[in-house]
């Protein structure tokens, strides 16, 4: 066989497979877009549930969603970039950062009803904070411990080296040259792996299932410690807890769950490329 | 201030010590790569280190501002003295800024050439903006680049030729007024005419500064330095004023390297 052939047939097998991966999730985006378009309107988006949420909207679902994501990234952000500092700038190689980034790595595997059940053994029970806005934001950052801390350490390494030789050469000491030479240089890298995390935070249901998730709640939540809903769980009730409810409200509250997570992903992706095209190293 | 510090400098005598290396064996790992090294650096001279690769000059050159330091496995023993003063007591920040380096790439940082020549002042007390000014500019002067940015400063320095870099990671080390700069073969990099420039400003800041200048370019050791070290697999095989030093070595290693007869 000629290599032009070859290199042919190689590059359609590869072509096929891209093409296996995308495939399903057009496919997925496509059935939801077609049945669940025509249900979002300013008002579906915007009032609370009625007639045992067969009519009215799914804004309380939103809103507990916005609150768990933005609670979650207060506390998984800070502690997520310290700990990779540490890691990546000051931890000496030996057994015990090993053995720190081997857990890391596992964790980041581990399956989300498994960190559902610590958040309900850890921070409703043994911390009391009962079934809460905190608890389910807590269980979801732990969640997401393990992908910033990644993230962040891997912006981190991408910073050349000699900018922290440069910078204690000007007799800046460790902590400066962390601050002003390594962080300012990582951090578009770090945010990108925040919002993914965020993504995936809003999409999760196990997590928040026996931490804060309500069944229906006739009032926004008030304070970190009351209940909420959130999208995930509201979009599994309505589909199998409820009978004779709309197609098309099922569908509309996929959609929304899909926007929230997809608008974070291109975010997240538009700043990946804003920040290659300003590398300049 | 710049000028200040300088006179002061000289005014205490022309060959006064400002380094003095006794004794110093540096190890990485395994890798014995200064042997029982004893030198002293001259204040207000520059002082060339030539040898081939891997011979340990860059290993010397990062022992004086204690950059070793940070290196996995790095041992040493021995001292090193600056104006009499053991290196290992002086707090690592503040033998830096005394101590300036310029590596062998242009290291600027992707950010303005303004903010490149403050990067390490402005760090280390608070001045005021106009200050800044003032030493943006002194500094720019000193490496003759003032001439070529001085409309430009917003710029950022990445955009700058490798020489121009070059020029301004020397006033970036020259904004913080150290004593003593280590250049670490600064023309590896540069074409002539570039490399022309750089000596130039070498050759100006000894007046007020005392240079070691690593150089894998025997020509600029000859043209620049006032003293000449040969180093040889992480020995110094010796040491002289550099005329002598290129027309009469007193080991044939050095003749033998200085007529290329070495890879
Ligand atoms: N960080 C390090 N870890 C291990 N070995 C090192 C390290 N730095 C230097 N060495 C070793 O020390 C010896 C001297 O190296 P050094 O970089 O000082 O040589 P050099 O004269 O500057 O060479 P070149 O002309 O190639 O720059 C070499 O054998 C080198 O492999
Ligand atoms: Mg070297």
């Amino acid at each position: 066989m000629k290599t032009t052939t070859k290199q042919k047939i190689a590059f359609s097998i590869l072509f096929l497979c891209t093409i296996i991966v995308v495939l399903p999730v057009l496919f997925v985006l496509g059935v939801i877009i077609k049945n669940g378009a025509k249900g979002i309107s300013w008002q579906f988006l915007t009032t609370m549930p009625s007639d045992g949420m067969r009519q009215g909207g799914i804004y309380p679902a939103i809103v507990g969603t916005l609150y768990l994501v933005s609670l979650s990234i207060v506390f998984s952000l800070p502690v997520g970039v310290m700990a990779a500092i540490y890691l990546n700038e000051y931890a000496k190689d030996n057994l015990l950062t090993r053995l720190i980034r081997l857990a890391i790595v596992n964790l980041a595997g581990v399956s989300s009803v498994v960190y559902g059940l610590f958040g309900l053994a850890l921070f409703v029970t043994f911390m009391k904070f009962g079934v809460s806005i905190l608890s389910g934001a807590l269980t979801l950052a732990i969640m997401n411990l393990p992908v910033i801390i990644t993230a962040s350490r891997e912006a981190l390494a991408s910073v050349p080296y000699s900018f922290r030789e440069v910078s204690l050469s000007l007799g800046l000491s460790r902590w400066q040259t962390i601050r002003h030479s390594v962080l300012p240089f990582a951090i578009p890298g770090i945010l990108t792996g925040a919002i993914l995390s965020l993504a995936r935070a809003a999409g999760e249901t196990a997590p928040i299932l026996f931490t804060v998730a309500a069944f229906y709640l006739p009032n926004l939540p008030v304070s970190v410690f009351d209940q909420a809903m959130a999208l995930p769980y509201h979009l599994y009730i309505i589909s199998t807890q409820i009978p004779n409810i709309s197609i098309q409200t099922r569908y509309a509250t996929a959609f929304v769950l899909v926007g929230i997570v997809f608008t974070m992903n291109i975010i997240a992706v538009i700043l990946r490329s804003r920040l290659r095209k300003k590398k300049k190293w | 201030m710049v000028e200040n510090k300088g006179k002061s400098q000289k005014e205490k005598g022309k060959s006064q010590v400002k380094i003095e290396v006794k004794e110093l064996n540096i190890w990485f790992g395994k890798v014995l790569a200064l042997k029982s090294l004893n030198l002293e650096i001259q204040s207000n001279e520059i002082l060339g280190v030539i040898g081939p690769a891997s011979s340990g000059k860059t290993s010397f050159l990062r022992q004086l501002n204690r950059l070793n330091e940070l290196e996995a496995g790095f041992r040493m023993e021995g001292e090193v003295l600056l104006d009499e003063r053991d290196i290992c007591r002086i707090k690592p920040e503040h033998l830096r800024k005394n101590i300036g380096m310029i590596f062998a790439l242009p290291q600027v940082l992707p950010i303005s050439i303004y903010d490149n020549v403050v990067y390490g002042v402005r760090m280390h007390d608070g001045k005021s903006k106009s200050e800044l000014d003032a030493i943006v500019e002194d500094s720019l002067k000193a490496s003759f680049l003032w001439d070529e940015v001085k409309d430009r400063l917003k710029e950022f320095a990445t955009k700058l030729s490798g020489g121009q870099q070059q020029r301004l990671c020397i006033s970036r080390t020259l904004a913080v007024r150290p004593e003593v700069i280590l250049f670490d073969e600064p023309c590896s990099g540069l074409d002539p005419i570039s490399t022309a420039k750089v000596e130039e400003s070498m050759l100006r800041l000894k007046e007020q500064y005392t240079i070691v200048l690593v150089t894998n370019n025997t020509k600029q050791a000859a043209r620049v330095a006032d003293r000449t070290a040969f180093f040889l697999m992480g020995e110094l095989i010796e040491i002289d004023k550099t005329h002598k030093i290129f027309t009469a070595p007193q080991d044939k290693r050095t003749e033998d390297y200085i007529q290329g007869r070495f890879g």
